[in-house]
């Protein structure tokens, strides 16, 4: 069990920053995020786009700014738990919530700041009609142990990195793969996409492209899966159907701690960044309130005048003193 | 047609028709006159063809950019994709795109 001052539910650019702010008030901070890294969006989505609008660089990289955030932010040593999802929350006692994770990590303390951004990332599942029955059965997003699929029959589908490292990978444990793209051509490295080719050509995979999976059917585990192709169907008997579709935000378990929600964002009081319920904060994309601008500039802004707040919600009978850090510096702060 | 102000048609996933005056000298995309006109379109990573999350069919006969490779790339990662399938967010505002008609993929 771990206990802090603030556990920041995501670490995006906006919880990255807070915890500067945090520290500077002396709060420590704990931060909670679904991706195995920490920058979500910057580093996952866009790490090689640069960004124009950070006050002071004329230009930086999303994944340099999330690295310079790392070590601003490093002498605070914050806490991480990362590739776990913010599941539950609840109130053990007047001013302290317990925090649980979809993996059983269990964190304690009296401010929660949802810095979630767009929310968690997940595979994108394809719109097939009763593929959430055999999820876990036969259908699975990400492969976390190459050795469940030996000796298995393989149906991947995708036509991105992940699905063709996955093909190459798996082609020597399955027993049979067949890979399904949309497209005739493949984007992703030109080396994996020459590999798969030779794969196909050398008739260790089956390779079907202008085509997509449609149908699933099974018992209680997956039996077969049907594929679209030339307008006609084709079915392919297999143990596993592999969806790699890449990953989209969905503001999950977030929505259902009773905080006020408009159009898959948290309401705010501007004054602080707090929620309707006390104790619990919301900063950067995740919130809305009237003229709410998703930058990553704003987050910065509204995760310092959160610590503010936070700092008297925890401590309401100690005087804040506000110092700038050209006066005192970071590292006398630090404990 | 005003100079510089078009006339585009958005169907909603309900099959209403919005017709919307865009200007196009503004360096508007179609995501963007969506979202304006409070369209359920998300356009999650902001326009830079990384998200798919403004998916459109486009219905009339338009000559328009051809899709660049992140645009086809992306396309890949989404579903019910057809053949006038296009983001959005790619579809930059023209004098030449007067009466474009796009309608909006389902969300999956």
């Amino acid at each position: 069990m771990h206990k802090t001052d603030i556990i920041i539910v995501g670490a995006g650019p906006c919880g990255l920053f807070t915890v500067f702010e945090a520290g500077l008030l002396k709060l420590k901070c704990h931060l909670v995020d679904a991706l195995p890294q920490p920058g979500g969006q910057l580093t996952e989505i866009y790490p090689k786009k640069p960004i124009y609008d950070i006050p002071g660089f004329p230009s930086i990289l999303a994944g340099d700014l999330v690295t310079n955030l790392m070590e601003q932010i490093a002498p605070f040593k914050p806490e991480f738990t990362l590739g776990e999802r913010a599941e539950t929350i609840e109130k053990i006692d007047d001013k302290m919530y317990q925090l649980t994770t979809n993996r059983g990590t269990i964190i304690q303390a009296p401010v929660i700041a949802i810095a979630g951004g767009l929310g968690c990332f997940e595979p994108r599942k394809p719109p097939i009609e009763g593929l959430d029955k055999f999820e876990d059965h036969g259908v699975e997003y990400m492969v976390k142990d190459p050795e469940q699929f030996r000796d298995k029959d393989l149906l991947i589908a995708g036509g991105g990195d992940s699905a063709l490292d996955w093909t190459i990978e798996l082609s020597n444990i399955a027993k049979s793969i067949t890979l399904v793209h949309r497209r005739t051509s493949f984007r992703g490295a030109l080396d994996s996409v020459e590999k798969v080719m030779d794969l196909h050509k050398a008739g260790k995979i089956e390779l079907l492209t202008e085509a997509q999976a449609v149908d699933v059917k099974g018992g209680d585990h997956l039996e077969e899966v049907i594929v679209k192709k030339d307008g006609g169907l084709h079915s392919r008997k297999v143990d596993y159907f592999i969806p790699l579709f890449g990953l989209s935000p969905k503001l999950g378990p977030i929505a259902d701690w009773g905080l006020n929600i408009n159009r898959s964002a948290i309401e705010v009081d501007t004054l602080d960044y707090s929620t309707n319920v006390p104790g619990i904060y919301a900063i950067g994309d995740v919130n809305t309130y009237e003229g709410k601008l998703k930058l990553i500039l704003c987050g910065f802004h509204e995760g310092t005048l959160m610590v503010q707040s936070a700092f008297k919600y925890i401590y309401p009978d100690q005087k804040l003193s506000f110092k700038y850090t050209t006066v005192t510096g970071i590292a006398g702060i630090e404990n | 047609m005003e100079d510089n102000v078009i006339k585009v048609t958005i169907i909603d996933r309900e099959g209403e028709a919005h017709v919307i005056e865009a200007p196009t000298d503004m360096n508007f995309n179609m995501m963007e006159i969506a979202k304006a006109e409070d369209l359920p379109v998300e356009g999650t990573c902001g326009g830079m063809a990384l998200c798919a999350s403004c998916h459109c069919y486009v219905e009339s006969d338009h000559e328009l950019n051809p899709p660049s490779d992140d645009e086809e790339d992306m396309l890949d990662q989404a579903f019910f994709v057809e053949d006038n399938s296009r983001l959005s967010c790619q579809l930059r505002l023209n004098n030449d795109m007067d009466g474009l008609v796009v309608k909006l993929a389902p969300v999956s």
